[in-house]
């Protein structure tokens, strides 16, 4: 066996095997960086960039950043925190996030980073886009307004599902989300809730219609301890308050 | 020594008074804090002028004119001006009406109800004209601190309001911010 | 509209002449909307049935380049070029008055559907503006003479093949050369010395020369081509970057129209240095008009023994070059995203490293490398390294063409040694009385009359070639309101500081130069450009704040003059969100306003 390599992460050595970002090896290290695009189960996609780091002085995303011996890494800094505090005001005035009246509200990984990071107000003018809401699945309920366009449920449903239920249309701030049906509709696709699709979202676009509101607020998963300590709500059982179906 | 209370008003603009039902909720607490405060205009006095304060509290969103109006004199007359709450920071839940043309919202409230005679909008000058969209308050005056919360719990409330009367940082403990 | 039979027919056969190859799926729609004006949901479905694609990757295609139309569009397609350049040169003036003439509303379609007006970023004809497309085809110089003409031409249905000549002369306005486009250069004569000397030998004169990327990058080119030589690999590629975007840049454009033997050279040297038998030209949409006199060029290069199998009678030596069209993107002269593109794909870029050099076109290696540097090339096989290096400075070895535009009386290309002053330019254009500089495009640095003596270079101010004169008469704002613009309409949308960003940046540019902002806007202008630097994912994000940063610091009176004495305004305008409810309840009243006094009156 290779002697094993490190970077230092806020001072703190972080081992790594050949190929790995710093996000992979920090996360196998037990060491949290914010992330939403980012779910350890797929390759990276670096488009949310709240998982950026500053390597040897410059702002990279941890998340398709190659770790490399020696390499300095600054995450946990004011100046950090700030911008990341930024982007995801960004994504907060982008689309509409009215997390009192989302059933995803506590248990939401959007939310959870947002709180991580202290942000107390979306700060910039929002959007207030007009975005639809489906109900047309008998099982799934499509809330547009919520989508950050990670591309999670993209790459769910086309690399793991092997359905190609959701893709992403248009250009710069009209790029949006999209069922892959003539209509449009999710009723009109075989999407099912035991797809992983429906398992990856970090908010609340992708409900499921039939349970709502079991775990009340205040005892969701992030309403007591942060998502540094829970884990992704991605990553977590059903039973234990995430998305995974075990 | 003898300090002066600090003189603090309080309104809510475009919201349901649940973020003042956790000023309540203060309970006991909220002896100690007229140790050192004096409200000046508010829903719990029920003082109708804004006389000159030291900080002040704006629950709700700015939906109409009336509100626009109440908000600028508070931040013309309050040295610190406080968001408090889910509509103030983003609109909240009233925003949702963003989605639709006002046209729309006003019709399906006044003109398409079943058993209507002579249905029409509302256009006494009393009522305060509604802007076509529900914007939170930083989008139209300077806010110094935000506290969000549907509403913030009394005890985020409590901290908030100890910190800044001590002229500490606002520091909550992650169990106190909620946006829900 | 075409009956659904004869639709599909044209479909399979545009397919059919692309080999049905999905890579040529940008390159195919292009051609279906050409015959059918727009590409509705049944001809997108057809293409992605032809070709045994999903519809939604058909889609996400046209649904990403601006000259691709999934609403219904006119069969003339007019866009005006909306660059800053154009506006000096009363754009505005003649797009509202063609609209008028036409009776087509700005942006939209005339209920006949025979003509649509609109607005598009740069056309790369700022030296002949005020200019536009028709149906991708160039215009330049119009007048409103000219217009009336063009309405006359769109109203009668005269095919555009018919059209006079003159409305779509393209002039190479050279105005000074160097060894790029001064020194004559024999056909073939950089495939002999690459015969002769072998590729060992050239790459050795590439790094002696110093060559750097011209597109303003400034990557060492010699470094690339090693990089990519050195890669594992049966299949190479090579890749001239022509997807000239950056506003005010056309010297690419003079380049393929004047020099396209040397450029293709350039390319076909590169090949042999590699190991690469296939080369493409990204060019992009704008230049639609040169299309078939370089693939001319490329077919009499073949018949010459300069493209094609056996280069030279060397069995040994073959390559061949395709001219891929760009479709209105310019995120894609990213070279990353440019590769995508050229895939097929919308243009979105990767995520690097890894680099092109080891995975590029279709995952394998190649050399992406701007018109520019692949000319400087060509030239270097014949001369050497030593010679272009002789000119330059210590970091920056050669010439650079620069494209002026704007407030000067010689407008058009100039060839100078690196290493040349702005100030030293400005005179030979014959700008009078300048107040500013835009570098390098809207992505680079805006530049006040205090930096007039530095340096044209990478070790001073780099640049791709734009240089846009804004003299004293002008608004320095203006252009950076057309900068913000831009901006939002080039933005991938994949990431999110960029996509938001540029919104929210645009936004606040419009609130000061619509006289609305405060000392707290600029300060918020600041905080938000940062994160764009830093947070983005690829270089447009990176650089789309540029222009406000820079000129918050060089013309800082621009924005002052402009802005409020009071510590805050709205974010939007009150009164005007009050008209809708007025007109709903009649209501004339004075609490059915917000005017300004009530408001400044409150403001502390």
């Amino acid at each position: 066996m290779s002697e094993e390599s490190t970077f230092t992460l806020d001072g703190r050595k972080v081992p790594f095997r050949d190929g790995q970002t710093i996000m992979a090896a920090a996360l196998a290290a037990g060491v949290y960086i914010p992330h939403l695009c980012f779910n350890p189960e797929f390759p990276p996609h670096g488009s949310c960039r709240v998982c950026l780091v500053k390597v040897n002085g410059r702002m990279q995303a941890s998340c398709t950043a190659p770790a490399m011996a020696g390499q300095v890494v600054q995450s946990e800094t004011e100046e950090i925190r700030e911008i990341r505090r930024g982007i995801l005001q960004m994504l907060f005035v982008e689309g509409n996030h009215v997390c009192p009246a989302c059933e995803k509200s506590g248990a939401c990984q959007l939310q959870a980073v947002a709180y991580y990071v202290g942000m107390l107000a979306p700060h910039y003018t929002h959007f207030y886009p007009r975005r639809p809401v489906d109900a047309s699945h008998p099982d799934a309920l499509l809330d547009f307004n919520r989508c950050i366009l990670c591309e999670l449920c993209v790459r769910a449903s086309r690399d793991v599902d092997g359905k190609n239920v959701f893709a992403v249309q248009g250009r710069g701030i009209k790029a949006h989300l999209v069922v892959n049906t003539p209509s449009g509709k999710l009723g009109a696709t075989d999407f099912s809730l035991s797809d992983k699709a429906a398992q990856v979202c970090p908010t609340g676009t992708i409900l499921s219609k039939h349970s709502g509101y079991e775990i009340p607020i205040g005892q969701r998963l992030y309403d007591r301890k942060p998502i540094n300590v829970v884990g992704d709500v991605a990553a977590l059982a059903v039973s234990k308050g995430g998305r995974r179906h075990d | 020594m003898i300090e002066s209370k600090l003189k603090v008003a309080t309104c809510s603009l475009c919201g349901c008074f649940g973020c003042h039902m956790s000023l309540l909720d203060l309970d006991e607490r909220l002896f100690d804090l007229a140790e050192k405060i004096e409200f000046d205009r508010s829903p719990l006095t029920d003082i109708k002028e804004l006389g000159e304060c030291d900080i002040g509290i704006i629950e709700g969103g700015i939906a109409n004119v009336e509100n626009v109006h109440t908000l600028l004199e508070f931040r013309a007359r309050c040295k610190v001006l406080i968001a408090m709450g889910a509509c103030a920071i983003s609109g909240g839940v009233p925003a949702m009406r963003n989605q639709y043309e006002l046209k729309d919202c006003l019709e399906e409230s006044y003109t398409r109800g079943t058993g209507l005679v002579d249905a029409q909008i509302p256009n006494d000058p009393e009522i305060p004209l509604l802007l076509d969209q529900v914007h939170p308050i930083h989008e139209v005056v300077k806010i110094d601190y935000f506290l969000p919360g549907c509403p913030p719990s009394a005890d985020a409330i409590w901290t908030f309001v100890s910190q800044l009367l001590a002229g500490q940082p606002i520091t909550l403990p992650y169990t106190q911010i909620h946006y829900d | 509209m075409m009956e659904s039979s004869a639709l599909i027919q044209t479909i399979r056969d545009i397919v059919q002449r692309h080999n049905k190859m999905p890579t040529r799926l940008l390159q195919i729609l292009r051609e279906v909307q050409d015959s059918l004006t727009w590409l509705s949901a049944e001809a997108i479905n057809a293409v992605a049935g032809e070709l045994g694609i999903s519809p939604d990757k058909v889609r996400s295609v046209a649904t990403f380049y601006s000259f691709l139309y999934t609403e219904p569009h006119g069969s003339y397609d007019i866009l005006f070029s909306d660059n800053i350049t154009d506006r000096m040169l009363g754009n505005r003036e003649l797009l509202h008055y063609l609209s008028e003439r036409l009776g087509v509303e700005i942006n939209s379609t005339r209920k006949d559907g025979l003509v649509s007006v609109g607005t598009t970023s740069c056309t790369g004809m700022c030296d002949q503006g005020p200019a536009a497309l028709v149906n991708g085809y160039a215009l330049t110089r119009l007048t409103k003479p000219r217009l009336d003409r063009i309405v006359g031409l769109v109203n009668a249905k005269t095919p555009l093949e018919q059209w006079p000549r003159e409305f779509f002369e393209v002039v190479s306005h050279i105005h000074r050369a160097d060894i790029l486009l001064g020194r004559h250069f024999a056909d073939g004569a950089a495939l002999r010395a690459v015969l002769k000397r072998g590729p060992d030998a050239i790459v050795e004169e590439m790094v002696k020369s110093g060559l750097r990327g011209q597109g303003g990058a400034g990557f060492k080119s010699a470094a690339k081509w090693i990089s990519c030589r050195n890669a594992p690999g049966e299949v190479k590629y090579v890749v001239c970057n022509a997807d000239e975007g950056e506003p005010g840049t056309f010297k690419d454009r003079v380049l393929m129209q004047d020099f396209a033997d040397l450029v293709f050279e350039g390319m076909t040297v590169c090949g042999r240095v590699i190991g690469a038998r296939q080369g493409f030209v990204y060019l992009r949409g704008e230049y639609r008009y040169m299309v078939d006199a370089l693939k001319a060029t490329l077919q009499s290069r073949r018949e010459a023994g300069l493209l094609g199998e056996a280069i030279l009678g060397d069995p040994g030596f073959s390559f061949d070059i395709d001219i891929h069209l760009g479709a209105g993107a310019y995120v894609c002269g990213e070279e990353s995203a440019l590769i995508e593109s050229l895939e097929g794909k919308h243009g979105v870029p990767r995520i690097r490293p890894p680099f092109p050099t080891t995975h590029g076109y279709l995952n394998q290696p190649t050399v992406v490398n701007n018109v520019e540097t692949f000319a400087s090339a060509a030239k270097i096989a014949v001369q050497g390294g030593d010679w272009f290096a002789s000119r330059g400075t210590a970091e920056s070895k050669g010439t650079k063409l620069l494209s002026l535009s704007g407030d000067c009386e010689r407008p058009g290309i100039y060839e100078y040694p690196f290493g040349v002053t702005v100030r030293q330019v400005l005179e030979d254009c014959g700008a009078k009385n300048p107040q500013g500089i835009q570098m390098a495009g809207p992505a680079g640095h805006m530049i006040s009359e205090k930096l007039f003596d530095r340096r044209i270079c990478f070790e001073d101010l780099a640049t791709g070639g734009s240089f846009m004169v804004f003299d004293h008469s002008r608004d320095i704002l203006d252009g950076i309101r057309n900068f913000a613009h831009f901006f939002v309409h080039e933005s991938c949308g994949f990431c999110t500081p960029c996509r938001v960003g540029t919104s929210l940046m645009r936004d606040l540019v419009d609130k000061v130069h619509t006289g609305h902002g405060t000392r707290a806007d600029l300060e918020e202008m600041r905080k938000l450009g940062q994160i764009m630097r830093v947070g983005s994912h690829c270089g447009l994000g990176q650089t789309a704040p540029n222009p406000v940063l820079d000129s918050l610091d060089q013309f800082p009176e621009s924005y002052e003059r402009r802005l409020r004495s009071t510590a805050f305004e709205p974010a939007f305008d009150m009164n005007a969100a009050l008209e809708q409810a007025r007109w709903l309840t009649g209501r004339t009243d004075p609490d059915a306003y917000l005017d300004e006094e009530i408001l400044q009156g409150a403001m502390p």
